[in-house]
This record gives C-alpha cells, sequence and structure tokens, in this order.
C-alpha cells in the first residue's frame, strides 16, 4: 500500500487534534507516516504524543535549525524527505506555517498544491469551499506530489488510540533556508478557550455589544466555545484583531456559530457560513444575517445571552 | 534601496463570483487592487519615506510588479496613485489560468532580474486567499523569509527586522538583504490617493511585458478544478422575537438540535 505523510501539528508539546484530522484524511489514501519536525533531543517525547487516529508510523527529524529559522528550513526538511521517500501525497494543516511550508515543498518538488481543503477523497481529490463559501470545487493535483493543506475542524477526526512505530530520519536543511533568524518566540497568549479555528462552538460579537464583550464570553464560557468578533468589534480596538472572523481575518466552520449583534456584512459571512448551525442575536429586525440563521432572536444581546448562560449553566449543574 | 511591491488586480470583495470552466470568471465582475496589497504599497512608501523618500533624485524607488490582463493597470494606477515610482505589468494570454506556482514563477523572474533589495507583498489575495506566493518567492528567489510581518524595521545598510504575528503566537525575525516580506494589514493604514497623486500617476511608467520579454515560458496549472457547484444557498430559520424568552427560546432550540 502507498504511503501518505501528514506533517504532525502540534499545540505546545502535544500533537494537536488536527493531526488525528490530517491522519483520519490521508488514511483514505494510504498508510499514514506522521512527519515530527523537533528540536534537538525533544523528538521521542513529541512522537509519543501522535497517538491519535490512524497513524502507522512517525517519522522524527530532529534539528535547532527549525526554531532557528522558521519556515524555510521546516519546508527544506519535509522537501528533501518528500524527495527521498516520494510519498503519494503529502497534507499539512491549514495554518499561517502550514501554508507556507506546503507553498515551499510545492516549489522545492516541484509539486502541486491545494490549500485549504474541507475534505479529502481517496484518489486524493480535494473538497475546497470557496468564494466565502458560496461555491464547492473539487480539485485534484495534476503534477508531483500531491500537495494538500487541510483546514482544521473539517475532516470528522477518529480519535481511536494507535501505537505507531517510532523511526528517525536525518534533517537535511541547506544554507538557502537559513537565512532568516529567529531572535525570539513567543506561544500565543492563551486563555482558558478554545483556539478559535479549533472549535466546536464559536460565539461572536460584532458592533452590537458596544464595546462590551462580557455577555459574550459568559456565553461562551457556558458553552465551552471560543469567542469571535467582526471587523467592526476589532477595528474599534474592543477584542484583539486574532479573534477577528471574516474576509481579512479567520475561517471557520463549527458545529454551532453564535452571531451577537453582528449585522452581516459580506465579509464576515466569508468567515463564517459554512458553520453547521448558524444562530443570530440582534435587536435590527432587518440585519442580514438572519437570512442565513437557523435561528434567530430577534433581541437586546444583553437581555437575550445572561438568560441564555444561565440556561446552560442550569442544565450542566 | 530598490524596493518592488507585488500587487494583483482582484475582483471586487463584494462582487459575486462564479467559476467558469475550472476557473475564476475574471471578466465579468468589478475589479479593484487587492484590499490587503494596499497595506504593502504603504509599508513600502513608509520604509521609503523614513530613509530618505522616493521622490525624483531620491535615495529609494519603488516598483510595482505585477501580473494580469491588460486591465489591470487600473489596479496598478491605484497603486502609483498612493507613490509609488513606477510598474511593471506581465501580461500575456498563455498566462490564463496560472496558479500561485506558476504565477510565482513569472514574478520571480521580473524581481531577480530587476536586482531589489526588498519585495513586499500582502498576505493574501481576497480572491484566491491562498497565502502562498511570498513563501514560493522566497523559495525561488533563495531569498529569506520575512512574513506576516506586523512591523517592519529596515536598516539601509541592509537588514530587516519584523515581527512576524500568526496563530502560532509572535517572533522576531532578521535577515540581510535581498528579502521577501509579508505584511499583515494591522502594520498600517493605507493612505488614500491625493489629488496630486492621482494626477501624478497618470504620467507614470507601467511596463508592460509579455512572457518572452520577461524570458520564461507560460507552465501549465499544476491543479485542476475538476467540479464548481455553488454551494445551495442557506434558507432563514425560525426567528423570534424576545419578549423576555428570547434566552429560553435559545435554549431550547439548542437541546432540540442537541448541541447542548
Amino acid at each position: 500500500m502507498s504511503n501518505v505523510f501528514i506533517l504532525a501539528d502540534f499545540s505546545g508539546d502535544k500533537a494537536s487534534k488536527t493531526t488525528a484530522e490530517l491522519a483520519t484524511a490521508g488514511a483514505r489514501i494510504g498508510s499514514v507516516i506522521a512527519v515530527v519536525l523537533a528540536p534537538n533531543g525533544k523528538g521521542a517525547a513529541l512522537a509519543a504524543t501522535v497517538n491519535q487516529g490512524p497513524v502507522t508510523s512517525v517519522l522524527v527529524l530532529e534539528s535547532d535549525d527549525f526554531s532557528a529559522h522558521g519556515v524555510a528550513a521546516s519546508a527544506d526538511a519535509l522537501a528533501n524527505l518528500v524527495k527521498e521517500k516520494s510519498p503519494t501525497a503529502l497534507l499539512v494543516a491549514s495554518h499561517a506555517f502550514g501554508k507556507e511550508v506546503a507553498a515551499r515543498v510545492a516549489v522545492l518538488t516541484e509539486s502541486g498544491i491545494i490549500t485549504d481543503a474541507i475534505d479529502i477523497a481517496a484518489d486524493a481529490t480535494a473538497t475546497q469551499s470557496v468564494f466565502g463559501g458560496s461555491t464547492t470545487v473539487l480539485s485534484k493535483v495534476s503534477h508531483g506530489t500531491p500537495i494538500i493543506t487541510v483546514r482544521p475542524n473539517s475532516v470528522e477526526a477518529d480519535f481511536s488510540a494507535s501505537t505507531p512505530a517510532i523511526e528517525s530520519a536525518t534533517a537535511t536543511i541547506g544554507a538557502e533556508a537559513k537565512k532568516a533568524r529567529i531572535s525570539s518566540s513567543q506561544p500565543p497568549v492563551k486563555g482558558g478557550r478554545p483556539e478559535l479555528t479549533e472549535a466546536n462552538i464559536v460565539v461572536s460579537g460584532g458592533r452590537g455589544t458596544d464595546g462590551n464583550f462580557t455577555a459574550v464570553e459568559a456565553f461562551a464560557d457556558s458553552l465551552g466555545a471560543a469567542v469571535g468578533a467582526s471587523r467592526a468589534a476589532t477595528d474599534a480596538g474592543w477584542y484583539p484583531h486574532s479573534h477577528q472572523v471574516g474576509q481579512t481575518g479567520k475561517t471557520v466552520s463549527p458545529q454551532l456559530y453564535v452571531a451577537c449583534g453582528i449585522s452581516g456584512a459580506i465579509q464576515h459571512r466569508a468567515g463564517m457560513q459554512t458553520s453547521k448551525t448558524i444562530i443570530v442575536v440582534n435587536k435590527d429586525p432587518e440585519a442580514p444575517l438572519f437570512d442565513i440563521a437557523d435561528f434567530g432572536v430577534v433581541g437586546d444581546l444583553f437581555n437575550v445571552l445572561p438568560k441564555a448562560t444561565e440556561g446552560v449553566l442550569a442544565r450542566n449543574s | 534601496m530598490k524596493i518592488a511591491v507585488c500587487v494583483k488586480q482582484v475582483p471586487d470583495s463584494w462582487a459575486e463570483k462564479k467559476m467558469v470552466n475550472g476557473v475564476l470568471d475574471r471578466e465579468n465582475v468589478d475589479a479593484v487592487l487587492n484590499d490587503l496589497d494596499e497595506y504593502a504599497v504603504e509599508e513600502a512608501l513608509r520604509i521609503a519615506e523614513e530613509h530618505g523618500g522616493n521622490d525624483e533624485g531620491g535615495a529609494n524607488t519603488i516598483t510595482l510588479i505585477s501580473m494580469g490582463p491588460e486591465r489591470a493597470t487600473e489596479a496598478v494606477r491605484k497603486g502609483l496613485s498612493m507613490g509609488a515610482n513606477d510598474a511593471i505589468l506581465v501580461t500575456d494570454a498563455a498566462l490564463a489560468g496560472s496558479d500561485a506556482l506558476a504565477t510565482s514563477a513569472v514574478l520571480a523572474k521580473v524581481i531577480s532580474d530587476g536586482g531589489y533589495d526588498i519585495v513586499i507583498c500582502g498576505t493574501e489575495s481576497t480572491d484566491a486567499r491562498m497565502s502562498v506566493v511570498p513563501a514560493m518567492l522566497s523559495a525561488r528567489l533563495g531569498w529569506a523569509q520575512l512574513t506576516f510581518a506586523s512591523k517592519v524595521v529596515v536598516d539601509p545598510a541592509g537588514k530587516v527586522s519584523i515581527t512576524r504575528v500568526t496563530e502560532a503566537g509572535v517572533d522576531e525575525l532578521s535577515a540581510d538583504f535581498p528579502v521577501v516580506i509579508s505584511v499583515v494589514e494591522k502594520i498600517n493604514e493605507p493612505r488614500y490617493p491625493s489629488f496630486k497623486g492621482i494626477m501624478a500617476a497618470k504620467k507614470k511608467t507601467i511596463d508592460q511585458k509579455d512572457l518572452a520579454a520577461v524570458g520564461v515560458s507560460a507552465q501549465s496549472a499544476w491543479s485542476q478544478v475538476n467540479d464548481a457547484t455553488p454551494r445551495p444557498a442557506r434558507a432563514a430559520g425560525l426567528k423570534v422575537n424576545d419578549e423576555g424568552n428570547g434566552g429560553e427560546a435559545l435554549i431550547s432550540f439548542l437541546a432540540e438540535k442537541k448541541l447542548i
């Protein structure tokens, strides 16, 4: 059977949920080999956390160049591995780092690339949702090793435990990939809330919050949800830009999206309309977002959300 | 310093976009300069202004580099009216339907022939939204990749430092010239072209080149769209007025859908 490479994705020092999603998608094409790019001496510990989903084996490449030189060094090592081992496909998580690594590997291995796949079939055909979710596209790479980045939270992951064989390989990194030097790195400031793009539930606030996100945050916390914001809210400085959902922000497709005080400009829709279920709370009955809502409440979010929060907490207690 | 800014003409983000024969229909929509490229043009202007300006005889030049149909001169003109010095537009019928790999190959050839110190891009185009071209340019040129910058500091002696902001955190990076930079939208506030700028832009040169003039051959796309279907429109569901019970109604809906 053919081998499929996935680039294992980590959250801190543990394999992320996205890694299991990549493995699940990859297993449709062939046996999954998870590639772990690790600092010297950390490979075994990181590899041991790649234990969910249909992973056949883990291939560890250790080098301190990954943290010293970032994207280019990681891509160089991965491209050299792909050239040496000729996998049937390479799947990478569709975030900034993953897309840039995939882009460089595509150039270095002379391979076609597809980004932001939301599903992958056994013949490596990728499904994408484009133009703000208005069109579904099926594409296929026709040259080289198909390199596909997969949007987190899109593939329903098989989380069953696995005990893959762990092997190691040499990280080969050329001088050209070491030209950018990283002098310091800080992990994202993590609240107790899930990652926006990986969350099953997202509660977002917009202009209607008038700068006060407490009701939105309280409701999000009752549901274990991530907090998002419209561009109007982030531009006003009410919420960090990193939480912006929409065309120029993050694209999310959670099981449930609750939009509070967001009228629904097309740019915002572009970032959330592939959500499974959409709930809208807005004072303005004419807010365009009601047109795509599965359930809408015409009312003030400061009245509706606290009652809803109480309701969720009461059910959970 | 010689600064290049890669810009792209895209369909207006408000316009309805359609696929025709597996590629985006660019003919029948309003086209504009990619929003996110305006931040790149602004950053180039800011860097130039900080280090001697880019007026005639100034210490710096800013060249816009674009690939697209002849019509893309409109979008390029916008960048010129913001203050860039001149532009190169690669336009050739053989480039229709190019993917990011083919695009980056053409841009890289133009850039490497131009002898620039710094290339600045937006993080993505608002049509394809792949975010891959800056990384591809860096790989093709063998230049340092300084991408997703929320802050750029240039030492004209030949060094650039940036703050990279992504979901993975915040990194401080630096590299020697030449470098490929991409800038995120919170980096600056792009200026509106002044009347003077718009008038001046009319006289600036847009050097249109075909592939033969650039010296590369067209590369066909390495991925194909086999099927494109409009997503069925989402129908509006139940809408209730909050008369004190909106919160409860919301909870009932969530419970009914087994979401709580």
